[in-house]
């Protein structure tokens, strides 16, 4: 356990190595000069003065002393300053992330409640009305678009009834729960997607354990078909979906930056939209750094999760 | 929305299936069947069909101005000469559906195309290869996939904005990942096998290898991934345009008609915007239908012949 720990948290430590040099190349790709982006278009007379600010930013250096230099900073948490919005990256971080993580952590924690009942009814009943009517329903909020899903719903419930808020929670933390009204909608729109792939993965997790010998020993035991259903099949059932969390993570995010688009839901997803409209470089690619080390700081929980639940992953993963 | 392609590789049977020698007509013919007994598939290919017919024949019998905005018939709802309303600029929805459809499908089928192309080669060679070439091809993939195919796409839109062809490049450098993921895993299976050895041992390289034997014999695993490929893709282009950075007007597809639909649809302009989100909808159901067919297809061709 121990070693594939070790070999586990490595690996992630690569990988996000790799990720800040990617974000690197990136950062040099972007077209035009930084120094004449922030000095403006004037400066180009004065030589000397692009000259003097490449020197104080370590523009003049090599690019492998610049790339160090840049991962320096990152190590002491400087994820850059946005010149656009004239703060930090770090702040802009702590402002509006928190906002994005209760977004996705609700919708997703609801689409778990709702998607595994649903996942195990269908296997339950398979190839009967139920998991028909549940398979088209996941056909169809797989296929629609995450924004189109936000506005069918503003105008069925903000607009024609006028149950939920249009416009996400526009204040802190605290307003995400005074203002529940204005929270279901994004929560709702980010959620149905993911009840969709959740509840046809339950589905099929659900019907290959159904196959196995336990629950025949467990019938044959005289346990009641409930208790093997609930206590047996979906804790085993469990075990693959952890992965699937852990792997839908960028999926998710993705859903997350159009919905609070739609919504006007001040997080990260609508900041990072903004900050592309105004080609706010540093906040794109410091929020990148920040989301792909979510990521995998996800998926290595994910899968140390799953080789503390299945012992078996321990030995065949190497 | 590439949720489907991330866990593609959890849900498709593991690659050590047997495969015993057999006809390559018999093999095609009995995945054939099999894709044809599934009546959701022809629902989708002729989905399909009627959406391509629409989007590329269409204009030839429907003619429309998509070009000149004409603001004197801008928002009008549907009526008699424009059967599904105009937009804010004026122009005929109808006429823009077919367009704008034709945009969206050649983006999602040219960036699948390019992106399974790139995946295979990419994760052939890794997994024929195998040792650090290997370690170091897939850490480089798994450093992409942690960030967000949208976060990543948009970055790339914003700094260079794209003709067509650049969005096509940009999908498909985007979303090649899982794929080369699930072909890594056939090769790794695929080159300890008796006729790949035996070739090597006949003075083979390992082009020779890749190319004629680990990647023609993963062709299940392609075509169902690259046909999931193309539903994620359209989804992409949708997104990015949604969002305002995809294909630049006049030009528009499926998800810049959206976009635009969606700032008067509380305005009570709905049919702006149910016409291409119904395509959307239909389109992606379509494929995925066919995508899912064809997995059972290939499933029992490599399982029970």
């Amino acid at each position: 356990m121990t070693g594939y720990l070790i070999r586990r948290v490595l690996q992630a430590a690569v990988v996000v190595l790799l990720v800040t040099m990617i974000t690197f190349i990136l950062l040099r790709a972007i077209p035009g000069n930084v120094a004449v982006a922030i000095l403006g278009p004037s400066s180009y007379r004065n030589p000397q003065v692009l000259a003097a600010f490449n020197h104080e930013y370590g523009f003049d250096k090599p690019w492998t002393a610049q790339y160090l230099l840049w991962l320096g900073h990152l190590l002491q948490g400087n994820l850059g300053f946005s010149w656009t919005l004239d703060q930090s990256v770090a702040s802009l971080l702590g402002s509006h992330l928190p906002k994005t993580i209760w977004l996705v952590g609700v919708s997703t924690l609801l689409a778990l409640i709702v998607a595994l009942p649903i996942g195990l009814w269908q296997a339950v009943r398979r190839n009967q009305l139920v998991d028909y009517s549940f398979t088209a329903m996941s056909f169809l909020f797989y296929a629609a678009p995450t924004f189109f899903v936000g506005t069918v719903l503003i105008l069925v419930f903000s607009v024609k009834l006028h149950v939920f808020g249009p416009e996400g929670p526009q204040g802190g933390l605290v307003s995400d729960v005074t203002d529940w009204r204005d929270l279901t909608l994004p929560v709702v729109t980010l959620a149905l997607v993911t009840i969709a792939l959740f509840s046809r993965y339950t589905r099929s997790a659900v019907m290959d354990n159904l196959t196995e010998d336990y629950v025949r020993t467990a019938l044959a035991k005289g346990a009641s078909g409930r208790r093997v259903l609930w206590r047996h099949v979906l804790r085993n059932s469990l075990i693959p979906i952890a992965t699937l969390l852990g792997l839908s993570l960028p999926a998710i995010m993705s859903g997350a930056l159009i919905t609070e688009s739609v919504f006007n839901y001040p997080g990260m997803g609508y900041l990072f939209f903004k900050s592309a409209q105004q080609q706010d470089y540093p906040t794109l690619l410091g929020f990148i750094i920040v989301v792909a080390i979510v990521t995998v700081a996800g998926s290595l929980l994910a899968d140390i999760g799953y080789a503390v639940l299945d012992p078996r992953v321990r030995y065949t993963r190497s | 929305m590439t949720i489907r392609a991330a866990t593609e590789d959890l849900i498709l049977p593991s690659p050590g299936l047997p495969r015993a020698p057999g006809k390559t007509r018999g093999m095609f013919a009995r995945g054939l069947e099999v894709f044809l007994e599934n009546r959701l598939a022809i629902a989708g290919v002729i989905i399909l069909a009627v959406v391509f017919a629409f989007c590329f024949l269409g204009p030839l019998l429907y003619h429309t101005d998509q070009v000149h905005v004409n603001l004197a018939n801008e928002n009008l709802p549907p009526g008699a000469g424009r059967p599904l309303g105009t937009d804010n600029n004026g122009y005929d929805i109808l006429g823009r559906l077919m367009t704008g459809g034709q945009i969206s499908l050649e983006v999602g089928l040219a960036a699948a195309v390019l992106a399974t192309c790139l995946g295979t080669l990419w994760g052939a060679v890794a997994g024929y290869l195998g040792g650090v070439t290997d370690i170091v091809m897939m850490r480089v993939v798994d450093a992409l996939l942690a960030i967000p195919t949208l976060f990543l796409a948009l970055v790339v839109v914003s700094m260079f904005p794209p003709t067509e062809t650049e969005l096509i490049l940009v999908i498909a450098l985007t979303s090649w990942l899982s794929t080369s993921r699930l072909i890594r895993g056939e090769a790794l299976s695929l080159r300890v096998r008796d006729y790949v050895q035996a070739m090597r041992v006949m003075g083979g390289g390992s082009v020779r290898a890749v190319l004629r034997h680990i990647a023609p014999n993963a062709v299940g695993t392609i075509v169902v991934n690259a046909t999931f490929q193309v539903a994620d893709a359209i989804l992409l282009v949708v997104a990015l345009s949604y969002l305002g950075l995809g294909i630049r007007p006049p030009q528009t597809d499926w998800g810049g008609m959206l976009n635009s639909g969606i700032n008067s649809v509380y305005d009570g302009y709905w049919w702006q915007i149910f016409p291409a989100g119904i395509a959307i909808i239909c389109v992606v159901i379509a494929i995925n239908f066919i995508g899912d067919a064809l997995r059972d297809a290939f499933e029992v061709r490599l399982q029970r012949r």
